[in-house]
């Protein structure tokens, strides 16, 4: 194994843009499992689905970091019918039919899965901007502009949402639910609502973040799988609900795996992840940045 | 009623006669079942999806020319997933559910593998469908694969030979952590040994790396002269764009290898002018002859836009085709579906396909392997028209099909005119 100060900062580096498009691509689950408690583990299939309507639309010359911007209303209202669905369904008939939800979501993990198989068939697709496939010089560092697409995205999804969630009384409210639905019934707000309107929320950034996955790499409709373990290690690392933990746990995350894969191999870069989780349950239950 | 002795022993002696008969002649009246599973989701999808194609011509030509032994024959079918966890119960229902006739493995190294002891245990022939080195340590004697390589060497071989020509003293191996990749990462780590080059970074990866700018810098701080990369589709992906971002070196003469993807044309359309420059396996390319490859590749355009797939099918369609050229041949030669007496056929004679002629050897691999390595050169961004047209692949090995010399360093063939 080659070691110099120079690796190791690009190591650095790197992890650091790693640590960020792990953050934007579990975002979205934060709201949707860290704040509802809503077993989501379609959320990447939701992801990959954001990527093929990118796909298509910059098929009409759109950018891709715009087509996501564009597809983030549909896919709130998206959210708001899947919300509505395992309400109805599941969550309304108590906390052991809310378990068996997530029997419901992967289910729309699968149909989602089929229906791009279906649409666009099994080859993977990706798509073109200037920003994809050139690097920015930096001395002797050359930095992938498509990771600075990333970077970019977990800091801009990241602020807003804090900001947000605690500056707007809908926010405020989305983390009340999380905390004391009882006590948001008794203040006059509708639980049930709020929800709705934060997984429409959860939802339409991981149109952004699907936009932000087809500029890091091409995607294929079975990619959602890759992402399950990943996101749910960040989401949970960095204690459930907390955005700006999301960012710091994917960044623990990336610069752990980039240091681990220079020093050790990359064989052992994925068992960093659940390592780490595994550590920090141990030590800390309720996450890094938990209450 | 009227019985008599003579009428009820007639009776009792014909539905004896009936249920007495062989379990197999009994099944001659319906149709010669070949069964199989095939990636057509997963990793492995785009390329499974493909070869079904052609293998559905087949079935539909052998079907018009009166079909096998006088029946016609149907084709059954399973997506694997790209995983090897579902082959064994997808074989284990074709053969005591859907009591197929006569088995072909699915496509690649990974579905095939779990497979290879059911079907050693059950005495059954199988036509492999191109794995590396299944057989190895199974040792069936009805195995058939109809892959151009046999074993590791034959397949890194050329890559290493141009290699040493150039002068290269040191390599980079980097391969998937699965079973395809290391099979080929070990023979090619022994040939580099016996030609003298030197390992100077060795890395596995797992088929869950989404980035591989971490690695690629790696190897490029190990300043090699050589890189051999052994990955599957979604990974050469990444791979080939990442070494465009970071740089490889300067120093790096040959890159390229063992990629699986860089043969199928939806990626080979998406890289475009990335490819330029790397060094890499191929089955056929066009330019080489073969009776009968240009009239099926024809066909097979027309059934492949119908289908949504591959629009060329140079990598895997035609071999597919060929094992159901092979298993054509073993019936009629033997006039049979006994298994044992079809690869005694397949095993002593040389079999005509499209892909050329065939003879295997004692473990059921091409008797004389033909890996192509070939260099990509002067690929334009988004057009499919130009794969179709010798030239974007330059044939630097074996001797017999070769078109050109290997242009080094690798920096330099990036910028090379096809």
């Amino acid at each position: 194994m080659i070691f110099s100060l120079d690796l190791l900062f690009e190591a650095l580096l790197f992890g650091v843009l790693l640590g960020c498009f792990y953050a934007a691509v579990s975002i979205g689950l934060s709201v949707s499992f860290g704040l509802l408690d809503v077993p989501h583990v379609a959320h990447p299939a939701v992801m990959i689905l954001g990527s093929y309507f990118t796909y298509v639309l910059t098929g009409y010359g759109l950018d891709p970091i715009v087509a996501g911007v564009v597809l983030m209303p549909a896919f709130f209202v998206l959210g708001i019918v899947i919300y509505r669905f395992y309400y109805e369904t599941f969550e309304k008939r108590g906390t052991e039919a809310a378990v068996r939800g997530l029997a419901f979501f992967f289910g729309l993990a699968f149909i989602i899965e089929v229906g791009l198989i279906l649409g666009f068939g099994v080859d993977q697709r990706t798509v073109h901007a200037p920003y994809i496939g050139s690097s920015l010089s930096l001395g002797e560092y050359r930095i992938p502009y498509r990771m600075l697409v990333a970077f970019g995205v977990a800091l801009v999804l990241t602020f807003t949402l804090t900001v947000y969630l605690s500056k707007t009384f809908t926010g405020r409210a989305i983390k009340a639910v999380a905390q004391d639905e009882p006590a948001l019934r008794l203040m006059g707000a509708n639980p049930v609502r709020i929800k709705q309107w934060a997984f429409g929320i959860a939802t339409g950034v991981s149109a952004l973040a699907g936009a932000m996955l087809i500029i890091v790499g091409p995607v294929e409709p079975a990619m959602d799988r890759l992402y399950i373990g990943r996101t749910f290690c960040v989401v949970v690392l960095a204690g459930l609900g907390s955005m700006t933990g999301t960012l710091a746990a994917g960044l623990i995350l990336g610069i752990a795996e980039s240091i681990v894969l220079m020093m050790l191999g990359a064989s052992w870069a994925p068992a960093v992840a659940f390592g780490l989780l595994l550590i920090v349950l141990g030590i800390r239950p309720q996450g890094l940045f938990g209450r | 009623m009227n019985f008599t002795r003579r009428k009820v022993l007639g009776a009792v002696g014909a539905t004896t006669l009936a249920a007495g008969l062989p379990r197999a002649l009994r099944a001659q009246q319906g149709a010669v079942k070949i069964g199989m599973s095939m990636p057509q989701t997963g990793s492995l999808g785009a390329g499974g999806q493909a070869a079904l194609v052609a293998l559905r011509m087949w079935v539909d030509d052998v079907n018009q020319k009166g079909g096998l032994l006088g029946r016609k024959v149907e084709f059954l079918v399973y997506d694997d997933q790209t995983n090897p966890a579902n082959v064994p119960g997808i074989y284990t229902k074709l053969l005591d559910v859907d009591k197929v006739d006569l088995l072909i493995a699915p496509y690649g190294t990974v579905p095939t593998a779990p497979l290879m002891p059911m079907v050693k245990q059950r005495n059954l022939l199988l036509m492999g469908n191109f794995s590396f080195q299944v057989n190895a340590k199974v040792q069936h004697d009805m195995w058939f694969n109809n892959s151009p390589w046999n074993d590791a060497a034959s397949w890194s071989d050329g890559f290493v030979k141009n290699g040493q020509k150039l002068g290269s003293k040191t390599i980079a191996f980097l391969a998937a952590d699965q079973e395809f990749a290391q099979n080929l990462a070990n023979g090619a780590r022994e040939l580099s040994k016996k030609a003298g080059i030197k390992a100077v970074y060795d890395q596995n990866y797992p088929p869950t790396t989404t980035d591989f700018s971490s690695l690629i810098r790696g190897i490029r701080a190990a300043k090699p002269d050589m890189v051999f990369v052994m990955s599957y589709p979604n990974d050469s992906v990444a791979i080939v764009r990442a070494v465009n971002e970071i740089g490889i070196g300067s120093g790096v003469k040959m890159f390229g290898g063992g990629m699986v993807g860089l043969q199928f044309t939806p990626i080979m359309q998406s890289l475009g002018s990335l490819l330029n420059g790397i060094t890499n396996y191929n089955s056929y390319v066009p330019g080489m002859k073969y009776p009968g490859i240009e009239d099926f590749l024809g066909r097979y355009a027309k059934r492949a836009s119908e289908a949504k797939v591959d629009p060329l099918g140079f990598y895997l369609p035609p071999f597919n085709y060929a094992i159901g050229q092979m298993l054509e041949q073993a019936v009629n030669g033997t006039k049979s579906l006994d298994q044992k007496a079809m690869a005694e056929y397949l095993r002593k004679n040389e079999m005509k396909t499209i892909v050329g002629p065939i003879r295997y050897d004692k473990s059921g691999e091409w008797a004389n392997p033909r890996v192509v390595q070939a260099q990509f050169r002067g690929v334009v961004d988004k057009d499919v028209e130009q794969f179709r047209k010798p030239g974007k692949q330059v044939v630097i090995y074996p001797d017999d099909y070769k078109t050109g010399d290997v242009i080094a360093p690798f920096e330099k063939a990036r910028e090379a005119k096809g």
